[in-house]
Parts: C-alpha cells; sequence; structure tokens
C-alpha cells in the first residue's frame, strides 16, 4: 500500500497526450457535449413522430369509479387516448418489477399514490398532449390512504396491494441477518449499550435530465427501436420482451447520452411502456418524456429506513457488537431495484469498518401509498443506510464515552493483516488498511488544530462542528452465483475488435451516464495492448450493438466491466503475441511485452508493435497454423467477490447561533479505490458525491401530508445544492487495490454519498453538543436544528 | 403568428402558437438541441441562453417575446474547430460530467467573464447559483471559468 497526497498543483497538467494508460487524461465525452452536440433522448427527432402525455393521480388512494376519454380524444391534434381498461385488453395492464412484485402500468382497479399513471394520450405535438390531459374525466372514490409507515401494519389499516391474491396486510417482506442470540449474548456482558432512533428520510436523485424514451415500432420488420433513460439497458430489453411479448432479437434499446442517472433510471417506468404501446398503436415514433414534477413525484425514491440502533462497548471503547432493527418503507409496489436474493440490498455491511464480535439485523418492509422505489441515488443497494447507521451510532457512542470519535474508530477498526476478513453478517472485505487513510484525513484537515480552534469557540458561545465519518463500500455486483436481477446473472460482457492499422473498438454491457466510461475503458485497454486511447473507441448503450451485461448502477463497471475489459485486452495480446513470435521468428518464451510492443529477448532491435501485428492478423501472409484471422475476442466476466473501497471523511460545519443555519466551511475527504485509472474522473466524482451529501444532511427530503400529498415534488420544494450550498472540496487518496480484480481496481463513484451524509450530520450533531444534542435527524434544515438546539427534535415524516 | 428571431447570428422567420417557449422553439422548431430542459418551476437553469445579450432561462420566455432579438445559445459559443476560452476552461478542469446542465452553464459563464474578466470564486459562485449540477460538485466549474479567465488575460 502506498500513501500519497493529491496536490492541487497538478489540477491543470495536461496529460492529454499521455500516450497509453492510466492517469489523468481529458475526456473524449466532451468534445461534443461542449458544443451542444450531445445526443439526449429528447433530442431524438423521427419522421412523423408523436408525442405523449400521462395523466396522473391526484389522490393517495382512490378507487376507480369511471374514466370518460371523449373529449380528449375529440381534441387537436390527439392520435389516441389509452387507458388500464385498454391495456387490460392487452394483457399489459401491470408489468413486473425488478423485485418480483408487479406494478401497474396504468392503474385500473384503483390509484396507489398520488402521481399515479391513469391514463395517457398521443398527440401531434407535446402541448397538444398536455392539452387533452385536461379533458380526460375521471371519477374517484377516495380511500383511506396508508402514509405514516409506523402504522401500516396495524390491523386496521387499510390494505393497498387488494390486487394480491388473499392480500389482508400492508406486509412486504421481513428480512434478517447476524446471529440474534449471540448478538443478545455479547450485548449482556457488555459494559455500555447506546441506543438511536434514526431515520433516513426519503429522498430523490433528481438527474438534471428526467426519464424519457422513444418508441419505434415498425409493423413490417415486426421490429422495436427503443431510445431510452437506461442504465441497464439488455436488462430492459428482457424484461420488455417478457412485458410485451416481443421477441428479443426483435427489440433494440438504445441509451443514448444520459443526462446523470443515479439510481433513477434503472428501473423500469410505466412511460417507457406507454410509449411502445402508443407506437404500437399509432403506427407512428412516439416520445415521452416526463417533466420535472413527475420525476419527482412518481420515479424511483432512494431511503426511507427507519432504523433503531444499539451499540454495544466496553468503558475502554472496544465495540462488541452492533444490533439494529428496520421498518422500510416501500411504496404502494415493491419496485427496489436490488439482486433477487437481497430484498434490503447489502444492508448487511452494517457493521462497517469494525472488528466486533456480533452483530444481527431484524428488518420489515411495508407497503404505503407512495411512489415505488427505495434502491437509488448512489446507495449501492443501501450501503448509504448502512453506513449512516453505523457511523450515526458509533458517534453516538463516542459521545456517551467522552472519547474523541477519531480516536475511538481508530481503536477498533478492521486491521491489514485481517483480510480478506469475514464480517459477522458473512460479508468478505477484500482488502483494506484503515489507519493511514484515516491518518492522511487528520492530517489534511488539521484535525487537532481544528479541535483546539473549537475549543475556544465553545468558550465564545460560537457553534463549530467537527463530524468523522469512515465507511467501507461494497461494490462491484457481484458473483452470480448468488446475485441476479430477475434470473439474470450478474456478469458483463466485453468485445474487443482491433482494426487492421491497428485502431480499435470495444463494446462494452455497461452505460455511463457522465462517468466517463468513454475515455476510462479506452484507457484500460491502452494499459493493457499499448495502443493510444485516442485509437480507441468505446461503444455502449445499444443493445443490438453491445454484448450483453446488466449495465451501470451500483459503481460496478469498473469492477465488472473494467474486469472484462483488461481480460478481453489480455486475450487479444496472447493472441498477438502468437503472430509476433511467428513474425519475428521466435518462439512465443522468447518475446519480451513492453506496452504495445513484443520485443525478442536480448535483442530489443527486433520487435512488432501491436499496429504491425493487427495489420498481419488481417492482411496476406501465413498464420501460425490452425489459427483465424482478424484481430479480436470477447468475454463475459463474473466476478469472485465484490470490491471494497474505503474512506475517510471529515466535515467542518459552523451554525449561526441566531437562525439556526448549517454552514459547512470545509470538507475534507479521502478515498480509497485500489488502482486508479484517471485521478481527474475519480476526483469529479468524489465532488459530485459529497454533494448529494450535502444535500441529503441539510437540505433534500420528499415528505407527505396526512392525506398522502407530495410535499417535495418540484425543485420549489426540493431542494438541491447550489454553488452557494458547498464549499471547496479537498480530497486525497491511498492505494489499496483489490486482490482479485485484474488490474486492481475498486468502484468509487458512489462512496462519496454513502460517505458524506453521516460526516455532516455528526459535525452538525458535534456542534450542538454544548445543547446536549446526542442525535437528530436529517434533512439538518434551518427549523429542525433549532428545534433540536431547544431540545425538540422530531423525527421527519 | 409569425415571429423571426436571430440566433447565433442567423434570422429565422416560423409560424409558430403565442404559448410556446423559447426552450421549446429553439430545441423543436430549430433543432438547436444543446439547450436543454430540466425542471418546470424556472430552478434549474439547463435552459439558459442569452437574448440581446443577457443570460436568460428560455424555459421562461415566450418564443414570440424573442421576436426581433438576438438569441445566441451553446452552439454559437465555438468559432470553428476552435472552442471558446470558456468551453476550453470546462475541458481542460473537468467541469463537466454527464454533460446536461453544461451548456447553460457555459452560456452564464462566457456572460460572467465579458462582465467581469477576473472573478473571484465567491463572484463565480454568486453568478452560476441560478443553476443546478448534479454530477461535478461545482469546484470543477469554479476551476474551469477560473483557466478560462487566466488564459484570456494571457492571450490579450
Amino acid at each position: 500500500m502506498t500513501t500519497v497526497s493529491e496536490r492541487r498543483e497538478t489540477e491543470f497538467e495536461d496529460n492529454d497526450q499521455k500516450p497509453v494508460g492510466f492517469g489523468r487524461m481529458l475526456r473524449k465525452e466532451d468534445a461534443r457535449l461542449l458544443r451542444g452536440r450531445g445526443r439526449f433522448v429528447d433530442d431524438v427527432q423521427l419522421p412523423g413522430m408523436l408525442h405523449l402525455a400521462i395523466l396522473r393521480s391526484p389522490f393517495a388512494h382512490a378507487s376507480i369509479v369511471s374514466i370518460d376519454t371523449s373529449a380528449a380524444e375529440a381534441s387537436p391534434g390527439v392520435k389516441a387516448v389509452v387507458t388500464g381498461e385498454t391495456l387490460k385488453g392487452l394483457g399489459l395492464a401491470w408489468m413486473p418489477t425488478l423485485s418480483n412484485d408487479v406494478q401497474a402500468v396504468l392503474a385500473t382497479d384503483k390509484v396507489r399514490f398520488q402521481g399515479q399513471e391513469v391514463a395517457f394520450v398521443v398527440a401531434e405535438d407535446r402541448y397538444q398532449a398536455r392539452d387533452a390531459l385536461e379533458l380526460i374525466d375521471v371519477e374517484y372514490d377516495v380511500l383511506e390512504p396508508v402514509i405514516d409507515v409506523r402504522k401500516a401494519l396495524e390491523p386496521d389499516a387499510p390494505v393497498i396491494r387488494t390486487d394480491l391474491d388473499g392480500k389482508t396486510n400492508n406486509h412486504v417482506f421481513d428480512w434478517e441477518t447476524g446471529d440474534e442470540e449471540e448478538t443478545n449474548r455479547v450485548f449482556a456482558e457488555a459494559d455500555v449499550i447506546v441506543k438511536e432512533d434514526i431515520v433516513y428520510p426519503r429522498v430523490h436523485p433528481a438527474p438534471m435530465e428526467t426519464c424519457g424514451s422513444v418508441a419505434d415500432f415498425d409493423p413490417v420488420e415486426g421490429k422495436l427501436r427503443l431510445w431510452s433513460t437506461t442504465q441497464a439497458p439488455h436488462a430492459h430489453r428482457t424484461l420488455y420482451a417478457i412485458v410485451a411479448g416481443l421477441p428479443e432479437h426483435k427489440i433494440q434499446v438504445i441509451a443514448p447520452d444520459i443526462g446523470g442517472g443515479f439510481g433513477n433510471k434503472v428501473p423500469i417506468y410505466p412511460g417507457y411502456v406507454h410509449s411502445i404501446v402508443g407506437s404500437i398503436v399509432t403506427g407512428k415514433p412516439v416520445k415521452w418524456m416526463e417533466d420535472r414534477s413527475e420525476n419527482l413525484i412518481s420515479t424511483g425514491f432512494a431511503r426511507d429506513y427507519i432504523m433503531r440502533a444499539e451499540i454495544a462497548a466496553t468503558r475502554a471503547g472496544k465495540i462488541l457488537a452492533i444490533r439494529t432493527n428496520v421498518l422500510a418503507d416501500h411504496g404502494a409496489f415493491n419496485g427496489t431495484a436490488a439482486p433477487v436474493k437481497y430484498p434490503a440490498g447489502f444492508f448487511g455491511v452494517f457493521t462497517g469498518s469494525y472488528d466486533l464480535k456480533a452483530a444481527h439485523c431484524k428488518m420489515t418492509a411495508v407497503y404505503t401509498n407512495k411512489a415505488p422505489g427505495g434502491v437509488a441515488y448512489a446507495c449501492s443497494f443501501r450501503i448509504t443506510e448502512a453506513v449512516y447507521l453505523v457511523e450515526r451510532i458509533v458517534d453516538a457512542l463516542s459521545y456517551e464515552l467522552r472519547m474523541d470519535p477519531a480516536e475511538l474508530r481508530l481503536k477498533n477498526f478492521i486491521q491489514p493483516e485481517q483480510f480478506p476478513y469475514t464480517t459477522k453478517t458473512g460479508w468478505v472485505y477484500d482488502s483494506g488498511d484503515y489507519e493511514p487513510t484515516m491518518r492522511l484525513a487528520m492530517e489534511m484537515a488539521g484535525y487537532e488544530d481544528l479541535r483546539k480552534e473549537q475549543a475556544l469557540k465553545r468558550a465564545k458561545g460560537e457553534l463549530m462542528g467537527i463530524g468523522i465519518a469512515f465507511f467501507t463500500e461494497a461494490v462491484g455486483a457481484g458473483p452470480r452465483k448468488n446475485m441476479d436481477i430477475l434470473g439474470l446473472g450478474m456478469a458483463d460482457g466485453c468485445e474487443l475488435r482491433v482494426h487492421p492499422t491497428g485502431k480499435a473498438v470495444v463494446r462494452l454491457s455497461v452505460k455511463t451516464q457522465g462517468q466517463g466510461h468513454e475515455t476510462t475503458f479506452a484507457q484500460i485497454i491502452a494499459e493493457e495492448l499499448g495502443i493510444p486511447p485516442a485509437d480507441i473507441d468505446v461503444v455502449h448503450g445499444d443493445t443490438d450493438n453491445t454484448p450483453f451485461g446488466l449495465g451501470t448502477y451500483g459503481s460496478r463497471s469498473t469492477p465488472v466491466s473494467g474486469a472484462a475489459a483488461a481480460l478481453v485486452a489480455r486475450k487479444v495480446r496472447d493472441k498477438a503475441k502468437l503472430i509476433a513470435s511467428a513474425m519475428l521468428e521466435v518462439s512465443v518464451a522468447d518475446l519480451d511485452w513492453v506496452k504495445g510492443v513484443f520485443q525478442v529477448k536480448g535483442d530489443p532491435g527486433k520487435s512488432v508493435t501491436i499496429q504491425d501485428i493487427a495489420m498481419r492478423a488481417h492482411g496476406a501472409g501465413d498464420l501460425p497454423d490452425g489459427m483465424e484471422g482478424g484481430l479480436e475476442a470477447q468475454i463475459c466476466y463474473n466476478p469472485s467477490n465484490l470490491t471494497y473501497p474505503h474512506g475517510a471523511y471529515i466535515c467542518v460545519v459552523d451554525i449561526d447561533p441566531g437562525t439556526a443555519e448549517v454552514k459547512v466551511r470545509r470538507f475534507i475527504a479521502v478515498d480509497d479505490c485500489g488502482t486508479r485509472i484517471n485521478p481527474m474522473i475519480i476526483e469529479g466524482q468524489v465532488h459530485g458525491g459529497l454533494t448529494d451529501g450535502v444535500g441529503m444532511a441539510l437540505m433534500e427530503m420528499i415528505s407527505f401530508d396526512e392525506d398522502g400529498n407530495c410535499l417535495g415534488a418540484s425543485l420549489m420544494d426540493y431542494l438541491i445544492p447550489t454553488a452557494l450550498e458547498v464549499p471547496d472540496w479537498e480530497t486525497g487518496f491511498t492505494v489499496t487495490p483489490s486482490p482479485h480484480h485484474p488490474i486492481g481496481a475498486k468502484g468509487i463513484g458512489e462512496s462519496a454519498t454513502v460517505g458524506s451524509p453521516p460526516a455532516i450530520v455528526n459535525a452538525v450533531v458535534d456542534a450542538l453538543k454544548p445543547f446536549g444534542v446526542r442525535h437528530a435527524d436529517m434533512p439538518l434544515t434551518p427549523s429542525r436544528v433549532w428545534d433540536a438546539m431547544r431540545g425538540q427534535a422530531t423525527p421527519p415524516i | 403568428m409569425q415571429v423571426t428571431v436571430t440566433v447565433n447570428g442567423v434570422e429565422y422567420t416560423k409560424e409558430i402558437e403565442g404559448r410556446l417557449l423559447l426552450v421549446h422553439f429553439l430545441r423543436d422548431v430549430l433543432g438547436l438541441t444543446g439547450t436543454h430542459w430540466g425542471c418546470d418551476t424556472s430552478n434549474c437553469g439547463t435552459c439558459v441562453v442569452w437574448m440581446d445579450g443577457e443570460p436568460v432561462k428560455s424555459c421562461t420566455v415566450l418564443a414570440a417575446m424573442a421576436g426581433g432579438r438576438e438569441v445566441r445559445t451553446v452552439e454559437g459559443l465555438a468559432n470553428g474547430a476552435e472552442l471558446d476560452p470558456i468551453q476550453e476552461g470546462f475541458r481542460q478542469c473537468h467541469g463537466l460530467q454527464c454533460g446536461f446542465c453544461t451548456p447553460g452553464m457555459l452560456m452564464t459563464c462566457r456572460h460572467l467573464l465579458d462582465k467581469n474578466p477576473d472573478p473571484t470564486e465567491g463572484e463565480i459562485r454568486e453568478a452560476i447559483s441560478g443553476q443546478i449540477c448534479r454530477c461535478t460538485g461545482y469546484s470543477s466549474i469554479v476551476r474551469s471559468v477560473r483557466w478560462a479567465a487566466v488564459h484570456e488575460a494571457a492571450s490579450k
């Protein structure tokens, strides 16, 4: 392991001309995006294209008595008006979710959340489609909604899912991990037990580009082309085949440029299916593009875990065990995007970075009259919740023990020699060296001086807080023996072709939404094959032209697809070596590989480049016996384990005692994601995630009133940080490679979103210590902090 | 109704409805799809263009109101193959990821540098505070603008 602090001076260093491999490289994507020449779904214009708009439920829970579409059908430009009854006739009124539940494509019997899809209109332009929505007359019989998740399982609670056979309550699933008996035994013998009720409120990923699609069904070919905002184009194609009954080879899903995904664009939404139905019904291409309010009110939310956390320790600060009880709000349909055998995602990593004697979690998930979702917003399948839980409760313990929170963490870290380390909930951490990462963050922050400054400020009545979070992530789902989505194993394909002149094209099954894959995957191939990244095109997002795989989410691109890219390049290199040996008339054992060149051992003047070899592979002249022409390979990579990046975050906040406004003054983030492919891109990923953290910790929340009205359904109320709410980020890194990954690289994209909220909340709670505050729930808006300062902190609803 | 608008130096005369928003006029009628539409409450700023030299949120302007005016969009920033310094700054300092907020950000930042060639970090943050970016966390955007300021000053 090496420890290097990142230097700001290198910021402007231009390594763009670097011929090969890892390091800072400017992005290939930028040329088009800077000129307004990106191609996003709403930029797609096809001849004769129509526009679709969706009528949504104004109520959270109501029976549909009748729908009159006659006036809408007569409205100018309208080509079709479709209701749930129409879809029922086609067998399309319901569709499977990623959690093996079903979701209404259009409501038939009743509506189950405000904003649910009730009917849609297809018209000549988007304005006419919206006009016609106003003319659809729906008669509802309003039912009592279930909004407070804590009351959803009460015996007299209204049953939401009357569509499910024999369903008499709102229970979705129970889930458990760890050893309950052993955990209770350790708790019984502990000196100190600290307990907190911790809420991770419902938030929303809110990518700047909303969800949308253009469906073009060609009745002559019998082929459906669908441009859509999807992070998982291949998985979507398979699901459409199941839903629509079209064969997979007659469905082409094209994910063009995507204006941010953040997990919002993993599920299949009714709107996508509507555009497909609209195109089949009208015989024309049909575009659906939701607006911001629709995105916030109806697409996949994130979090919404109500957690009771308990930690047991010795008086000297040795953490012994953690136990937790979770109530999970899944909304009206269980649409959680997670591997099938993991209904609570990877929440099992709630034991964090610490060496415990025991751990146990018991979880119950319930239906409420809210939009479906849960797994989104860079959560790595619920690790945001797991890390928030452990880092909050460890901080509460440090408060109880009157011990510095950094010292308490350092005392309990899993040690480097313990890796691979099996946690008490069965997760096998691949590698880690936590203390140097923590020490580097403390050094960058000037931790001791910050504590002195804080003491001086406290003496003057000023509110300053220092928050720490140390996290272990689990990313790169995953081994196909136990991870699949709807029966599709979570492996990823990669195809590499080297053209005769030595230029190359690499085709990925994953799909970037801004994370820079077109640049970094070219760098991986370059590193392995010695072809300059500028000579390598990265193709992704088109299911007709890329190998099958499960897409980009859970920070899985580098761990899974990145591994596939390295291995496919090695496969090409192996063949190139055989050709080189024939060209140089020496045995394979006599060849050395020096980035892009095979040379004869002891005689480096005798050599052939990968470009020479590519021409020979495609050209005239003999190839070794039995060898096919061409220079290409494909692979499907099945990871043996996840990768477990880690990080140490320190946040400094100042709170105005007069207004209770929290200002994040500094934020130091040290991340370790193993081998770093492109430090510039990693830094950008971290900056974005830290901003998510400020949003969640201080501003963002999707809440509901007692009637089930969504109170966060526009950017007027759902507050996202601007440049004024965030500081200039300070980042650093250590390097602890993943031993099982071909290039030692771990995922990183979601680390900062996972790690930053607890650091910020810990800082705010630290600042509020003079008021005796031990916990306060997000979002820590001025009014909520004001209440906490007066001992009236309330959980968010 | 008929409207004549000059966009990036080219005059367009089109038959439009009075209610058509400028953002949709640019995108759907003229096919200039660099300008984006990210919200419905005038908060996000992905639709920022210039009208008579001033940045406006084109989702909050009727196309009819642009009649007789000069509009400049992201497509009008580069000089042929040569990027405007602000575009080059965003590239050099990794001021964009998904690229969705970028056209609006570029138009605002270009305007800032025209009015204030040497802005401080605080002035840059203030200038872009009407715009949301979900990817970058803003630090790299601030640096991109500084890069452009430094390089423009050096080339004068």
